[in-house]
């Protein structure tokens, strides 16, 4: 894109003929190389899908039935008709919200804690074990202790999005800042920079690689824990929806909660790698 | 004689792990005067890395110590800013930002921001590096990263300039080039220069004064060559002149001579071992 600008920038008179053919061109090809494949994909896997469900006394609903039965919920996300009966949209952003809670807590804790393990020998020495003891830990077991510990449910389901996102942030953060070339640390010693000043201005870019590296898996694992979290806790939720949808045995729902549930998860991670690439411009270890 | 601007007096450097102690310098000692450009020449693996990072007070040396202009150095600082082999360029930021990070930490208070940018600018000017100022160093040839690195280095105003091999990773033509520009810079701000090289030819070129190493363990100087060039140095004009020959002749010599490197396996273990122990050092 870019290339194209500056090479064009000088003769603007004669360019847009070419430059649009230019353009049709490249999304020509784009769209064959990046957006047919997996159409093509997803069609054949529909339609043996459509095959397989059709017949009658089949358990599951065929892709065609899915799409009818739950065509209102497809149409209208944001209904809203008191307590638990709210549109998907509704839904996926209360389960959002929770996610972001307790994300951001993970964030800020999990680069602080891999800040300090990446620093100090003695840290790490000390707290190494235990992180390498409770990240093994399945999230959905530190729920029960956590609604032990808050009483309620939803800082209970905070919570594990908290526990189960921190342990990748840490363990990246404190790797990257371990892999920080000692030439940096030089440099940062002959223009002496105090502490505050080599943490912002070398310790974090140097390590931001990694660091985003623990920030994708750890935002990865958030969505699946919110939604086994949601499914015991209950309230508002995509998790609690596509438990109360089996309850109420429409597998139609189920399906395409679960469609949404993939695509969310999905952006969640092409934003946050998308922030990493930002702000990582030059640093990528690739 | 006036007082020398950097003397390296008595200096011993042992690096010990697990209780064994290895002696990598013993008793070096140099004067260096203002405005003068030394050069460091040795085997790899005898210490001469080590001589630098002490000036640059990266390390601290067992015993003895390093005075600049009148004090003793200690820690690290801009007055002896060093030009690293591999650049050393921070890569998340642009040509411009990477001396500007120097710059706005040292004359913070002393320069006003309009003051600050014109000297990155005429810093990077000296090295002809103003026409990629945005580029990032993942976007510049390594000529051009070691540029900016001598730019970033310059912009601190230092007393020594500390350059470590700083065209060991190039190639032969914009090393020769950059080589030119450095005595270029050097013949106009009149800069006192401390190079490690193993390049005899680099060596005899660019010095006012070449000292060469002994092997270690416990390396010292071995002898210092005083080079009576006139300056500026022409490269061609040199490569028939007998008196350049002849200082080549005398540097090939206690390299390969008086100091040859005895290969054995042992040895190189223990150097292997040596170099890390240094880097471990340097790291603690």
């Amino acid at each position: 894109m870019d290339n194209t600008h500056s090479i064009a920038a000088p003769a603007p008179a004669s360019a847009p003929p070419s430059m649009l053919r230019v353009r049709a061109g490249a999304a020509y090809s784009h769209f064959m190389n990046h957006v047919l494949p997996p159409l093509v994909v997803i069609g054949l896997l529909c339609a043996v899908w459509e095959l397989l469900c059709s017949r009658p006394g089949a358990a599951l609903p065929a892709p065609s039935q899915v799409v009818s039965e739950t065509w209102e919920l497809i149409t209208q996300p944001f209904f809203d008709n008191g307590g638990n009966d709210v549109g998907l949209a509704w839904q996926i952003l209360a389960s959002l919200e929770r996610v972001a809670y307790g994300y951001l807590l993970a964030v800020v804790a999990g680069v602080s804690l891999g800040v300090l393990v990446g620093q100090s020998t003695w840290a790490l020495r000390g707290l190494d074990p235990l992180f390498q003891v409770l990240r093994t830990v399945p999230p959905l077991a530190w729920l029960p202790i956590s609604l032990a510990g808050f009483q309620d449910s939803n800082p209970s389901a905070i919570f594990v999005i908290f526990i189960t996102a921190i342990w990748p942030i840490i363990i990246n953060t404190s790797v990257g800042i371990r892999n920080i070339p000692e030439d940096y640390r030089n440099v940062a010693r002959v223009i002496r920079l105090n502490g505050v000043e080599y943490f912002w201005k070398i310790m974090l870019p140097a390590a931001a690689p990694y660091i985003f590296s623990g920030l994708r898996i750890g935002v990865g694992l958030s969505w699946l824990a919110i939604i086994a979290a949601e499914m015991l806790i209950g309230g508002v939720g995509i998790g609690f929806f596509i438990w109360d949808a089996w309850n109420s045995s429409l597998v139609s729902d189920i399906i395409l909660a679960l469609v949404y549930v993939g695509i969310v998860g999905f952006l969640l991670d092409r934003m946050v790698a998308w922030v990493g690439k930002r702000v990582t411009r030059g640093t990528s270890p690739a | 004689m006036s007082q020398p601007y950097l003397s390296i007096s008595r200096v011993d450097m042992d690096f010990s792990r697990g209780g064994v102690t290895n002696p990598v310098l013993r008793d070096v000692n140099l004067d260096v005067q203002r405005g003068e450009y030394i050069s460091l020449i040795g085997h790899s693996g005898c210490g001469k890395s080590t001589v630098l990072n002490i000036v640059a007070g990266l390390l601290r040396a067992t015993s003895g110590g390093v005075i600049v202009d009148g004090r003793e150095v200690n820690s690290p600082g801009p007055d002896r800013a060093l030009v690293f082999q591999n650049h050393s360029l921070l890569p998340w930021l642009t040509v411009y930002q990477n001396v500007e990070i120097a710059v706005q930490k040292i004359f913070k208070g002393k320069r006003s921001a309009a003051e600050q940018r014109d000297w990155i600018l005429h810093n990077l000017d000296m090295v002809s590096m103003s026409h990629a100022l945005d580029r990032l160093p993942a976007e510049i040839s390594g000529g051009m990263k070691q540029r900016v690195g001598i730019a970033r280095a310059l912009a601190m105003e230092p007393k020594v300039l500390l350059l470590d091999e700083p065209f060991g990773a190039l190639d032969a033509l914009t090393r020769a080039h950059l080589q030119d520009e450095v005595m270029r810079i050097q013949s106009e701000l009149q800069n006192t220069v401390m190079m490690i090289t193993h390049d005899v030819d680099e060596a005899v070129l660019l010095s006012d004064r070449i000292v060469m190493m002994t092997n270690g363990p416990s390396a010292t100087i071995g002898q210092v060559l005083d080079i009576d060039l006139p300056r500026p140095r022409d490269r061609l004009a040199l490569a028939d002149d007998p008196r350049y020959t002849h200082y080549r002749h005398e540097v090939l010599s206690f390299l390969y001579e008086k100091q040859r490197k005895v290969e054995s396996i042992a040895n190189a273990r223990a150097r292997g071992a040596a170099s890390t122990r240094e880097a471990a050092a340097l790291r603690a």
